[in-house]
């Protein structure tokens, strides 16, 4: 592959994210990973459902009395929004329009790192109430789940980041274009595990 | 000629072993000798299932003799290029539907007893008095050692489970450490001892222990508990209705004892010791101790489960229980005298409901 | 690897085979480094029946006793089995295929090398003097309970290990579905390829809550969490859960493959197509998928309750079916056909009555109320070894002798071949099948030892025996690869004389490219129709010779592992010593790096010129 070949709009292939082989593999091999994450998250929330408001006798904290749904919903518009900005930047990646996508992404991984830091709070917020990881087979699972999402947005944000900066001097090519793409499934996915959390987590904890 | 000759002598010797395999293992222990119904419905599982499945391999390795025998290149030409056959539909269809034909055969009576040995819903009944219908035994699984508790009789002891015969015995099952299983193969199945819930479960002993080479069946920890695993057993003896009244009673009047001139020095030792700080003497009680409750110590048949039941092991035993069964939570004693573990030894052997 | 053979130093080769993507190569290191574990392994078991060969034997300790079983059972299933097979998939698929390489060769090169510490981390554990003991299933309460850092060793050697076989699966999944040559469509794939491809799948859905459950239980000993405490409202039934959704499905994981190797054998050495291919086709996907549906058929004995044991009893039943249509299938291959029994033909034709008994006893076990009677008894110790070593190790040990050519350019000894086979297959069912009624007189598993007086002396002391047949065929194929290796006679492209699928259309051991020219498929068995067709040069070419693209060698999977191997030591000694913290910290951080370094890092991978495959091409004169 010819990293310098130059292309215009016009003849920018309709799918660079599958127009070579390799990209083809990466394709293919993201969404089973993806599958194989899936099987991981089901894992975790069947986790903590079996958990949910399990501790030692004489144990104080419920889902009712923890959460707090305004912070949670400010969480997730964030990062809904932040799914719909890398949609927009992968309208751009098919249009090569490099600047453009660069700049979508940026904001969508501003969003996710506000997402992060909300999250990063909360977490603070319940460990200041006595709601640390050792406190219970709640809190261990509930950490646990939620946390592991955590942390894949902070791995996608250190991911985008580098991509951003790597290839920011040289614009769109068949070898990065899968790249951000696969970034950008990646970020979907999270997304969808991030609605569940709200709802099993979050939702039906504070009203089912 | 010769060869096939040879394969019918190589055939009858895997026959002759087979039959020798066959053995019924001992009675006090044998799954194949069932001593109970529970054991008995599971004896019969096995035969049915081991019926079809031997069906399974007859006709297996009939199909797989001639074919090795008939299709051999040697008989066929080094050139001989056989029909690259596809398949057969009315072959893979025969060898689908008869399988589950098959399957369906065993699967019935499998759920019918799955619910018949899962049905304790008789447990907790009680009669007009309020007293209870049914024997329900609390069993508790230790790192080694098995406590049994009566709760509708006011009794505990360990170690040895005494059981009346033919009838329902209900039993609810715990583990106070780590998971452990409960099993007295010769009676019925096992059934695990979790840590979080109490698991329930019946089995029926129709046959009197006494008869037996130890006059007791054998009682094993079935799951995976630690080094000691294996010397997890106990023993269980079972005795006609009439019988086990007595015991209870005799055990109800334990916390009554007094120890004679011969063992009361032994008693003492007991006492002063920190011994009786884990071991009660007195049947009488509940479950929860720290060690083998020790009021029919002297009517068991081993000590720690598996020793000989003599003074001598005995007092191996007491002073250094963790040469033989590495693991456990009784502590050393090696401060006694000859003559005080010779004290112990007989006060302990003594404490006996059934003499 | 230039075909042309080039002197150069050790520290040259060792850096070749440390920086390795040619999935060749890789299938050689994993045959390397499972064979080591599976001698490991081996050891171990022979421990264990020496102690058990007399009742109240003391050759080891109580303590010791369930560290060698425990180390025993993890070896032989994650660091012996599945990397032995992953390196004849690794091998083998993409020439089946006709594929150059396999769809991530860097990815695969770290899979090794994750396998590969994840393995030593777990058997590190042995210098440390603290080893796992609570069973290659590490139930939650003991496990939990467990002093001293064996558990340790374990959930953290097996999330190394364990992530180094998802990769594997993925990598092979995508291979199969992108990088079949022209032709090759799913219904004309080798066997052993559809085998591979469901038991990739299977490992894509299945390893994840192993990582899980690893987590959970790393989590529980090294950082404050309650999942398995029952007293902090934790549960211990999860683990079990969670063990055991993913240990089915890695049993089928193992068969699957196996089941693949010998209908490959079935059919080259009948000379006759595989019976009913589309239904063997069909059955390993069924069977894929009810192997997800099984899992507590493993705790009848828990307390799930009558209904849950039914359903899992009559489900497990169920999977019979497909198993008895592939024996059927097997039987109907070789009915018919030319036989020739050769050593790995010898191992096929071993396997069907062995890993019958091994099925069979698998559908008694899954009647639930009869397995509360057999479950965690000998007898199950007996069905378990009737199917992986009846099946799997069968499968290998057949493997071995079947793809030797085909890997190292040069055939095992024939004759110490038999002699191998038969050693192991006498010494397998003197050792196995006695212990059926071990189990039926009522001796649990995982004993360390038994009391004289309850009838199993003599049952285990054939046991024993048995085992000692085992190792000395295993001692023979050592002896036999040492002499094959020294003697070194070369072999051509297809030495069994009947090979059909596209492997053997290549030279032994096929060129770091492969395919000079990619070929194109005809049909099922496609070099068996073009030997009948009097093609000389055993395949048909899909394209003309041109520029071949391969990818870069890289030290980068390597060094990533190294950081694991360092951040689990990190987390283990975290309590321990101040040091611990910063340790894992720094591992993670190298890793991380590494794997950045990757990413920032272009690999374009470089071309073959057509001028040297050309000229390597009129080499051979003119044959791929």
């Amino acid at each position: 592959m010819d990293l310098n070949k130059k292309f215009t709009p016009e003849t920018w292939p309709e799918n660079p994210e599958k127009a070579t082989l390799e990209a083809k593999n990466k394709f293919v091999g993201f969404w089973l990973f993806l599958g194989g994450e899936t099987v991981l998250f089901a894992t975790l929330f069947a986790t903590y459902l079996a958990l949910k408001n399990k501790g030692p006798s004489g144990f104080e904290f419920t889902t009712q009395g923890l959460f707090e749904l305004p912070l949670v919903l400010v969480m997730t518009m964030l990062l809904l929004t932040s799914s719909l900005t890398s949609v927009y930047a992968m309208y751009h990646l098919k249009n090569y329009d490099f600047k453009k996508m660069q700049l979508w992404l940026a904001i969508t991984a501003l969003l996710g790192l506000g997402f992060l830091m909300l999250e990063v709070y909360e977490f603070v917020h319940y460990v200041s109430l006595g709601f640390t990881y050792d406190n219970s087979a709640f809190s261990s699972s509930f950490y646990t789940l939620v946390g592991t999402h955590g942390f894949h947005v902070a791995i996608g944000l250190v991911w985008i980041t580098l991509l951003i900066f790597r290839n920011a001097k040289r614009g769109l090519n068949l070898y990065n274009a899968p790249k951000y793409y696969t970034f950008s499934l990646y970020w979907h996915f999270i997304d969808v595990v991030w609605v569940f959390i709200f709802t099993v987590v979050y939702l039906m904890g504070v009203i089912g | 000629m010769m060869k096939g000759l040879k394969k019918w002598r190589l055939f009858s010797l895997l026959a002759a072993l087979t039959v020798f395999l066959a053995g019924c293992g001992q009675e006090e222990l044998s799954t194949l000798l069932p001593a109970g119904q529970v054991g008995q419905d599971q004896f019969n599982l096995l035969m049915l299932s081991s019926a079809i499945m031997l069906l399974v391999i007859i006709v297996v390795v009939i199909i797989y003799v001639i074919a090795i025998v008939r299709f051999r290149r040697s008989k066929l030409g080094e050139e001989h290029i056989p029909e690259q056959v596809e398949g057969s539909h009315t072959l893979e269809l025969v060898w689908t539907i008869i399988p589950i034909l098959l399957i369906l055969l065993l699967a019935v009576p499998t759920v019918y007893y799955t619910y018949k040995l899962g049905d304790v819903a008789a447990m907790g009944s009680v009669d007009e008095d309020g007293n209870a219908e049914n024997l329900v035994v609390d069993v508790t699984a230790k790192l080694y050692w098995w406590e049994f508790e009566y709760p509708d009789l006011g009794i505990v002891t360990a170690q040895e489970l005494v059981v009346p015969m033919d009838e329902k015995v209900y039993f609810n099952l715990l583990a106070a450490d780590v998971k452990h299983s409960f099993w007295i193969p010769a009676v019925g199945g096992k059934l695990d001892t979790n840590v979080e819930n109490v698991n329930k479960f019946y089995l029926t002993f129709e046959k009197d222990s006494q008869n037996l080479k130890d006059g007791v069946f054998y009682g094993k920890c079935a799951e995976l508990c630690g080094p000691s695993h294996a010397l997890m057993d106990f023993k269980v003896k079972t005795m006609p209705r009439a019988d086990f009244d007595k015991w209870v009673i005799a055990m109800q009047a334990t916390d009554k004892r007094v120890a004679d001139a011969a063992t009361s020095q032994g008693e003492q030792l007991f006492q002063q010791s920190s011994c009786i700080g884990c071991h009660a003497t007195s049947a009488v009680g509940e479950t929860g101790a720290q060690g083998p409750n020790l009021a029919s110590f002297g009517d068991r048949n081993r000590v720690a489960g598996f020793m000989d039941h003599d003074k001598e092991s005995l007092k191996e035993w007491i002073v250094d229980p963790q040469k033989y069964k590495p693991g456990n939570k009784m502590p050393a004693s090696t401060h006694f005298t000859d003559q005080e573990l010779d004290a112990l030894a007989e006060y302990l052997m003594g404490l006996s409901v059934e003499k | 690897m230039s075909s042309v053979a080039q002197k150069r130093g050790f520290g040259a080769t060792l850096w070749d085979w440390m920086t390795t993507v040619d999935h060749k190569k890789i299938g050689i290191l994993y045959l390397l480094g499972g064979g080591f574990f599976f001698v490991m392994g081996g050891i171990e078991a022979m421990i264990i029946r020496i102690q058990l060969l007399k009742p109240n034997n003391d050759f080891v300790s109580a303590g010791l006793f369930n560290e060698i079983i425990t180390m025993h059972g993890t070896t032989m299933i994650f660091l012996a089995a599945m990397p032995i097979l992953f390196g004849f998939m690794n091998a083998i698929m993409p020439l089946q295929i006709g594929a150059r390489d396999v769809a991530f060769p860097f990815l695969n090169s770290l899979g090794f090398w994750m396998f590969f510490f994840g393995g030593v981390f777990l058997n590190v554990s042995w210098l440390f003097g603290q080893v796992p003991d609570a069973g290659w299933t590490s139930y939650a309460s003991l496990s939990i309970a467990s002093e001293g850092h064996g558990i340790d060793f374990y959930a953290i050697g097996l999330q190394i290990a364990g992530g180094g076989t998802l990769m594997g699966g993925i990598n092979f999944l995508v291979t199969i579905i992108n990088m079949r040559a022209p032709g090759m469509t799913y219904m004309r794939m080798p066997l052993f390829t559809w085998t591979t491809f469901v038991a990739s799948a299977m490992i894509l859905f299945a390893f994840p809550p192993l990582t899980i459950g690893l987590f959970f239980l790393t989590f529980d000993r090294m950082f404050g969490g309650n999942f398995f405490d029952h007293t902090m409202g934790g549960n211990t039934i999860i683990w079990e859960h969670i063990f055991w959704i993913f240990g089915h499905p890695e049993v089928y994981i193992l068969i699957l493959p196996a089941f693949g190797i010998f209908s490959e054998i079935f059919s080259i050495f009948s000379r006759k197509r595989l019976f009913g291919y589309s239904s063997m086709v069909f059955a390993t996907v069924l069977i894929g998928f009810l192997g997800f549906m099984v899992w507590a058929h493993h705790m009848f004995t828990v307390g799930l309750g009558p209904t849950a044991n039914a359903i899992f009893a009559v489900a497990t039943m169920a999977i019979a079916v497909p198993t008895g249509v592939k024996i059927f299938n097997w039987l109907l291959t070789i009915w018919g056909g030319s036989i020739t029994v050769t050593t790995p033909m010898l191992y096929a034709l071993g396997f069907i009555p062995s890993f019958v008994m091994g099925g069979v006893t698998g559908v008694m076990q899954g009647a639930a109320p009869l397995d509360y009677q057999l479950h965690d008894s000998y007898f199950i110790v007996a069905h378990f070894h009737y199917v992986i070593v009846g099946g799997v190790v069968l499968a290998i040990l057949a493997a071995v002798h079947l793809w030797w050519p085909k890997m190292f350019g040069t055939m095992l000894d024939e004759k110490l071949g038999k002699v191998t086979f038969w050693f192991f297959f006498i010494g397998f069912h003197m050792t196995f099948l006695i212990q059926h009624w071990l189990g039926f007189w009522g001796m649990p598993r995982r004993v360390w030892t038994y009391m004289d007086g309850q009838g199993w002396n003599s049952a285990n002391l054939i046991s024993s025996v048995g085992a000692l047949f085992m190792a000395i065929g295993v001692i023979v194929l050592v002896l036999n690869i040492i002499k094959t290796s020294v003697k070194n006679e070369r072999v051509g492209n297809d030495p069994w004389g009947d090979g059909r699928t596209l492997e053997w259309a290549i030279s032994s051991p096929p060129p770091f490219y492969n395919f000079a020219q990619t070929p194109l498929v005809r049909g099922l068995d496609t070099f068996w129709i073009e030997k009948q067709e009097g093609n000389a040069s055993g395949l048909t070419p899909a394209e003309p010779v041109m520029d071949i693209h391969m990818p870069h060698g890289s030290i980068i999977p390597f060094f990533m592992t190294v950081g694991m191997f360092i951040a689990g030591f990190g987390a283990m000694f975290r309590l321990d010593y101040s040091w611990g913290l910063p340790l894992l910290i720094f591992g993670l951080l190298w890793t991380f790096i590494a794997m950045s370094l990757r990413s920032v890092k272009d690999d374009l991978g470089y071309y073959v010129k057509k001028e040297d495959i050309l000229k390597d091409l009129k080499r051979k004169g003119g044959q791929n």
